[in-house]
């Protein structure tokens, strides 16, 4: 890592830098960027993000439940927005078409996606519920994407995860319960070990 | 030459060295699709003035390569691998997988905002991200769903290469690396996660180990010498070389750090490979070594006996492609294939075989090996170690069965 300091931005605008394969710069004459994290030097470019905007573009949903907004929704006011605004692509139920598959679990919460023909839904493979708040808040429903209010998310994710089982029919969905569900699949993820040389992984 | 070449004729072997002269031209004679019409004469080019030039260059009408549009949701593209040359896809042909469509955005009104586990929370104009000094590489990009119809032992066999596999491109791209915005924005030392998050309508965004960034990734901004397309990701993308196409996320928007994924949609649900042993693997980046004979490939027909010569793609997201192996027989022997200099890393690798087809009925197979040493398994091996319907990352052997009548089919075994 370096921690050569910019001498002026003048320099940086005229020098000739090119970093090379391994990060380093090449020319050793002139001033570097910072390699490396926790580096003071700056090129200058760029200014300070305002609260308001991070603010406007940070709705992102952590598996922890970070970034759950306020609201709640019952699983009956869940459903009547399933109906009006998720069921032509998803069927009146959750299993329906012509998009994805959203209802259904495997009996005894198996996970045989590798060897046999079964289709995956929110029930039987999604590891967190959080993703799916995040997921609908953002990008649902497919011909208004990002328009549903977060009250009719938490409706929506309510009408999903009953039509999962997962809650009961009378439950009330907020960011407790979103954060708190252990999601049947949850423990099914493992790292990635592929990591070249002979073995087939 | 690999330790079974030596049961490879000796002829065929001495066509494999002669083959980066006459192959381009013997295969393409060979083509059965009647491109024969190109060479009815026209009046004399010397005897008539010249067309004058233009502001922008065109195709000669006689060349119509085209992608091949799906109906998936979102949108799909594939790249006519059978009909390109060298190792770069051109713009216009390079595939594409959306998510939700190809959004506009005017390049005054982009901005990238970097937070989170930051010194200080920044924004960054296009021109901004121009300014910072540059980078320009050579790549392969990879849907890591490409090529699942090769995933069978009993696969279709009137596919193409561009309809089986052609989720794959190759271009140079040029941008900042994501190291030298990381550094303006003093990103903390105790972040291991960034999202990377696209303004399009699906809003996609993935979760990126900051080593990646501390490596090679870059926020690119031109392809193949201009403005990157609308289609892939103007006015700027996230480029993981190496790594599956999804997490390229285009039309960036914001890189948020963290010490923690954050289970997007795309990382769960999707683009996660599930096991035979009843696990997924999560996060599973980089595209293993593949390799693909472009040509002879379905639905050319070879006319006859004579020269043929093979040639195709190979790719890693190791590294460099070490060798390239060809079999004529379905894989019971294998010889070294040429491999067009300079072999790039994580980039698409030419590779060229000569053969004198006798007539008889061959099975072509091509089988990349990476610089780690990792072999192209076949679809029994990779079946074997994850399932047979396990998902995503499709590198097994790819052949191609030509019968006596010269057409040719697709099969892996």
């Amino acid at each position: 890592m370096r921690a050569t300091l910019w001498l002026s931005l003048a320099v940086a605008l005229t020098a000739c830098v090119s970093i090379d394969e391994s990060g380093d710069v090449a020319d050793s004459s002139t001033p570097a960027p910072i390699e490396g994290p926790g580096g003071g030097g700056s090129f200058g470019f760029g200014r300070t993000a305002s609260a308001q905007e991070i603010a406007a573009l940070d709705i992102d949903v952590g598996p922890d439940g970070a970034g759950l907004p306020a609201g709640r929704a019952t699983v009956d006011d869940g459903l009547a927005i399933y109906q009006a605004r998720c069921a032509v692509c998803h069927g009146v139920d959750g299993t329906g078409g012509p998009n994805d598959v959203l209802a259904g679990r495997i009996p005894g919460d198996g996970f045989p996606f590798a060897t046999e023909a079964a289709r995956s839904t929110v029930g039987n493979y999604w590891p967190y519920a959080t993703t799916l708040f995040d997921y609908i808040r953002k990008a649902m429903p497919f011909d208004a994407p990002g328009s549903l209010t977060d009250e009719e998310v938490y409706g929506a994710v309510a009408a999903i995860l009953y039509l999962n089982e997962l809650v009961a029919a009378d439950a009330v969905v907020d960011s407790a319960t979103i954060a708190g569900l252990v999601m049947p699949a949850r423990d099914r993820f493992v790292p990635d070990d592929r990591a070249g040389g002979p073995t087939i992984r | 030459m690999t330790d079974s070449g030596d049961s490879i004729s000796r002829r065929s072997l001495l066509a494999g060295a002669a083959a980066a002269a006459g192959s381009a031209i013997t295969a393409r004679v060979l083509r059965a699709d009647g491109a024969e019409a190109a060479a009815q004469a026209g009046p004399d080019p010397t005897k008539v003035p010249g067309d004058r030039p233009q502001v922008l260059g065109s195709r000669s009408p006689h060349e119509t390569p085209e992608k091949l549009i799906s109906s998936s949701i979102g949108g799909v593209t594939r790249t006519p691998l059978q009909d390109l040359y060298g190792t770069i896809t051109p713009a216009d042909l390079h595939f594409e997988r959306h998510h939700h469509g190809i959004p506009r955005i005017e390049p005054e009104a982009y901005r990238l905002l970097i937070h989170g586990m930051v010194d200080r929370p920044m924004v960054f104009t296009l021109d901004e991200l121009r300014r910072f000094p540059s980078v320009t590489r050579t790549y392969f990009l990879e849907c890591s769903g490409n090529g699942g119809a090769g995933y069978s032992e009993t696969p279709r066999a009137d596919v193409s290469p561009q309809q089986l596999d052609g989720l794959l491109s190759g271009s140079e791209w040029t941008g900042v690396p994501v190291k030298t915005l990381f550094a303006e924005v003093g990103a903390h030392a105790d972040a291991s996660w960034f999202l990377a998050e696209g303004s399009d309508a699906a809003v996609m965004a993935r979760s990126v180990p900051v080593e990646k960034a501390w490596d090679d990734a870059l926020i690119a901004y031109a392809q193949n010498g201009e403005a990157i397309r609308p289609e892939q990701g103007y006015p700027a993308r996230l480029l993981l070389p190496g790594w599956e196409g999804n997490a390229n996320v285009k039309w960036v928007r914001r890189l948020e750090l963290s010490d923690r994924p954050f289970m997007t949609r795309d990382e769960t649900s999707r683009y996660s490979d599930p096991l035979k042993d009843g696990t997924a693997r999560i996060f599973s980046f980089e595209m293993d070594a593949k390799s693909l004979i472009t040509y002879p490939a379905h639905p050319v027909r070879l006319e006859g006996p004579g020269w043929v010569g093979i040639t195709g793609y190979a790719w890693t997201g190791r590294g460099r492609i070490a060798r390239v192996e060809l079999s004529l027989d379905g894989g019971a022997t294998w010889a070294s294939a040429s491999l067009q200099e300079p072999v790039l890393p994580k980039a698409l690798t030419r590779f060229s075989f000569g053969w004198r087809w006798d007539g008889e009925p061959a099975h072509l197979m091509s089988r990349a090996v990476d610089e780690t040493g990792y072999v192209q398994p076949t679809v029994a091996e990779m079946q074997a170690a994850r399932g047979p319907r396990s998902r995503y990352h499709y590198n097994t052997i790819r052949g191609w069965k030509v019968g006596a009548d010269g057409t040719i089919g697709f099969a892996t075994v």
